[in-house]
């Protein structure tokens, strides 16, 4: 349960050692920079956009590359390949890498290429395409499509609309004319479809302009298509084009596929230039004169020592450790044992503790697990969830960080679910019950070995309210323990004694009614001693929070408003205690649900047939169960922490620790000598 | 005409009404968040287990309403045989014990299918913002969950 105590770490040291000193802070992955100068001249900063530009760049094209590889030679991705995490490739490897960059970048730089060779190859195959398409009506036709005519006969060739026959055409052409003398023209059909007539007419050169005019007049219209060859010819020449186009389009794509051995390489340069590119936007922040720089930034205290030592030793750098100022908030990183550390991402989803507070992860994850097994409570869901896991994290261990923590967190989650399971008896519901009566025809239950919650549900709730007050018991002791760590014996006096006071005067009163005796069915009797302590109780810390809960208001009007207003908190205690009758609700919904299953799965009776059907509903209704179930605990154990939990002591909004490292998106590099 | 119901009818009626109100609600809800999440994802794939979470949050109400109507058919005998007679006042007592997760349940699993589209909303523009988008859909479920326990409570002590 610890924030990382956090240094202010300062270095100056000579320009000629900026690349190494830089280069050992990236590996070391244990500073973030954060310069702050009371006065700026006399410095002058950097302008390494240009150069970390660069390199973004040729990230991007080996990125580019990737992704033309995976198009074109894909990876095989299973379901699990998320789980499998980046290869790690040594320091050495990846240093190699620079040596062969230029290598590597003809590659990437070869694909990319090809790849935009392939995309022009493949339009203009779509072009000619289309070119044939509309060339196709005009194949019966033996001259030219920009054909004219001879020296005394005029040649029109066009669409007109559907449907024109030739006796529509000349009836056209005898309409259209101005006189008597209908032109004479020869009109072909070379083709016709649903939407276009294709025509060749043809006639005498002085009848040209008329009947030129009259076909206007019916819609006549120019091939779009121009070609001085005749249309087969054209057609067949297209027909070649495509043919070598293709051609062509196999022999990149086979040049493309014969690079996708080179994908490891590419992906560690790309990982290279992208860890450049980060050093280069570092550069361009800190401060520098003509032979020497600066840096300033948040360090753990853990390693400070060994890191201001190395530097000092190695680079004649000048190193200053500060304490960090009042008004400051240190950036927070978390450190806790393995069992807790699973429960660092929900705590920082929720927020990462501000500056004073405590790292709740420790108590957090104990309740949680606990929490989450109670809504589960089913003992073969736990083993399936646990079993999973354990497979998972032993099978995958390069798996991200994150996910290695979220999988063994539910590890533990299944383990305390196989627990409750055991405790209140379940076992897929009541298969084995099912199961016996229906193809054994024998009676037998699994014995809980504390109760069976259907049987007796106002127990099991009343439990869950129980195990609510210690949570939230505990909640409001974290708060007191700040503010004694703090110093703030008032604060703990006013926020956490009282309030206990009074809540454990109230339910010291509240248990021996008659009320209370109606829910549970049994009465509880105090001796009159502890009666009279539980209202004495209640009343001292009824007054005290009426009196203090406003004490930083001077006006005592105001003060006994706010002290009444506080007083009024206890309707919120109440409803967060009801709260967690969700434990019961949902502990029992996994419970019903998988017995629903396996009448369900019995109703088709004994025998092999039954078997079969059993087998069926059993695998998918449980899978079906268990999903739904574990989504419900996940949500509602996170809402127990993060509303009930975190709402009696923790505000969070704390900055995570972000620090200068190697950000890879292929490769991890291994770490020689990590002090972290 | 309403005298001439049994007990066991108006338990069935009861019954009906907890896995059909409920179910109603999260068919709704279901439908609602999935269609935001069906546009999230055409923007971003990699969305995709995150938003589906999102959109099953409201389709517990439907559980909770099968569970009540369970739990009352195997009272009154229904599953397994042997369905006793029961007294028509019997009978009302146990329609009116699912009311509370009928009604909260068709309610809350609506609005909580509007919730989810919102957060839903949250995941697409920020995706690490994941623990907190689950929690507004989840306060939501809090009335279905009280109106469960108070079902489950009156039929099983019936």
């Amino acid at each position: 349960m610890a924030v990382m105590q956090m240094k202010r770490i300062n270095i100056c040291a000579m320009k000629k050692n900026r690349k190494a000193i830089l280069e050992r802070l990236q590996e070391l992955g244990a500073m973030e920079l954060d310069i702050r100068l009371e006065n700026d001249s006399g410095y002058e900063r950097q302008d390494a956009s240009g150069s970390k530009a660069a390199f973004e760049k040729q990230a991007q094209t080996a990125d580019r590359a990737l992704e033309i590889l995976q198009d074109y030679v894909p990876e095989k991705a299973g379901i699990l390949s998320s789980l499998v995490g980046k290869p790690l490739v040594g320091r050495e490897a990846f240093e190699g890498a620079a040596a062969n960059q230029v290598d590597y970048m003809a590659t990437a730089n070869r694909i990319v290429s090809l790849e935009r060779q392939l995309a022009e190859k493949k339009a203009s195959i779509l072009k000619a395409q289309m070119q044939m398409e509309s060339l196709t009506p005009w194949l019966s036709l033996t001259v030219p499509l920009d054909y004219e005519g001879t020296r005394f006969t005029k040649v029109m060739i066009g669409t007109m609309a559907a449907g024109m026959d030739l006796e529509k055409v000349h009836a056209l052409l005898a309409w259209e004319a101005p006189e008597a003398d209908v032109p004479e023209a020869d009109v072909h059909i070379v083709f016709a479809d649903r939407d276009y007539s294709y025509l060749a007419v043809i006639c005498l050169n002085r009848d040209a302009q008329t009947v030129e005019t009259a076909l206007c007049a019916g819609g006549f219209a120019r091939p779009s298509l121009f070609t001085h060859r005749v249309p087969a010819e054209c057609h067949d020449a297209l027909a070649k084009e495509i043919a070598d186009a293709q051609e062509e389009v196999e022999r990149l794509e086979k040049e493309i596929r014969d690079c996708a051995g080179s994908r490891e390489d590419l992906r560690v340069i790309s990982d290279y230039y992208r860890v450049r590119a980060d050093k280069y936007e570092f550069l361009g922040q800190i401060p520098q004169t003509k032979t020497t720089f600066a840096l300033s930034g948040y360090i753990p205290a853990a390693v400070v020592e060994s890191v201001a030592r190395e530097f000092s030793e190695e680079f004649d750098a000048d190193i200053e450790v500060e304490e960090i100022g009042g008004q400051e908030e240190a950036p927070i990183l978390l450190r806790n044992h393995k069992f807790s550390q699973s429960v660092e991402d929900i705590v920082a989803s929720f927020g990462l503790p501000r500056k004073g507070e405590i790292d709740p992860t420790t108590v957090t994850s104990i309740f949680y697990v606990f929490l989450f097994g109670l809504m589960l409570s089913d003992a073969a869901y736990g083993i399936i969830i646990s079993l999973a896991c354990g497979v998972m994290l032993h099978k995958f261990p390069r798996m991200s960080e994150g996910m290695k923590r979220s999988i063994r967190l539910f590890f533990w989650c299944g383990l305390s679910t196989l627990f409750w399971g055991v405790m209140f008896g379940g076992y897929f519901g009541d298969l084995l019950t099912v199961v016996g009566r229906t193809f054994f025809g024998v009676e037998f239950t699994v014995p809980a070995l504390w109760f069976a919650p259907l049987n007796e549900p106002m127990r099991l709730l009343l439990y869950s309210l129980l195990f609510g007050v210690i949570h939230m018991f505990t909640g409001l002791a974290l708060r007191g323990y700040t503010c004694l760590r703090d110093q703030r014996y008032l604060d703990f006096f006013c926020d956490c004694v009282l309030w206990f006071m009074f809540l454990l005067g109230l339910l010291g009163m509240l248990l021996p009614t008659e009320l209370f005796a109606g829910i549970v069915g049994q009465q509880i009797a105090f001796p009159a001693a502890v009666s009279t302590g539980a209202r004495c109780f209640a009343v001292i810390g009824a007054v005290g929070i009426l009196f203090m809960e406003g004490r930083d208001k001077q006006n005592p009007a105001v003060r006994i408003a706010l002290g009444a207003y506080g007083l009024y908190g206890i309707t919120g205690w109440l409803s967060d205690i009801l709260s967690y009758s969700r434990l019961l609700a949902l502990g029992l919904a996994t419970g019903v649900i998988a017995q629903v299953v396996n009448q369900m799965g019995s109703m088709a009776g004994g025998g092999i047939v039954g078997a079969l059907v059993f087998i069926l509903v059993f695998l998918i209704g449980h899978s079906f169960n268990l999903a739904i179930n574990l989504l419900g605990a996940y949500v509602h154990t996170n809402r127990l922490q993060y509303v009930e939990f975190f709402g009696k002591f923790y505000e969070g909004g704390g900055r995570a620790f972000a620090p200068f490292r190697f950000k890879t998106k292929y490769v991890d590099i291994k770490e020689e000598n990590n002090l972290c | 005409m309403l005298a001439s119901i049994s007990g066991n009818g108006w338990a069935l009626i009861g019954a009906a009404l907890a896995v059909a109100l409920a179910g109603c609600g999260s068919a709704v809800g279901v439908g609602i968040a999935g269609q935001a999440a069906s546009g999230v994802v055409t923007e971003d794939p990699d969305k995709f287990a995150r938003v589906l979470i999102m959109q099953l949050l409201p389709d517990t109400q439907g559980i909770y309403g099968l569970l009540v109507s369970f739990i009352v058919l195997s009272k009154i005998g229904l599953l397994g045989g042997g369905m006793g007679d029961l007294e028509a006042g019997d009978g009302l007592m146990i329609l009116a014990a699912c009311l509370p997760i009928a009604l909260a349940g068709l309610v809350s699993a609506i609005y909580q299918g509007r919730t989810s589209a919102a957060a839903i909303g949250i995941i697409a523009k920020k995706p690490d913002q994941f623990g907190r988008a689950m929690l507004f859909p989840a306060m939501v479920e809090t009335y279905a969950i009280l109106s469960l326990l108070i079902s489950i409570l009156a039929v099983t002590s019936l």
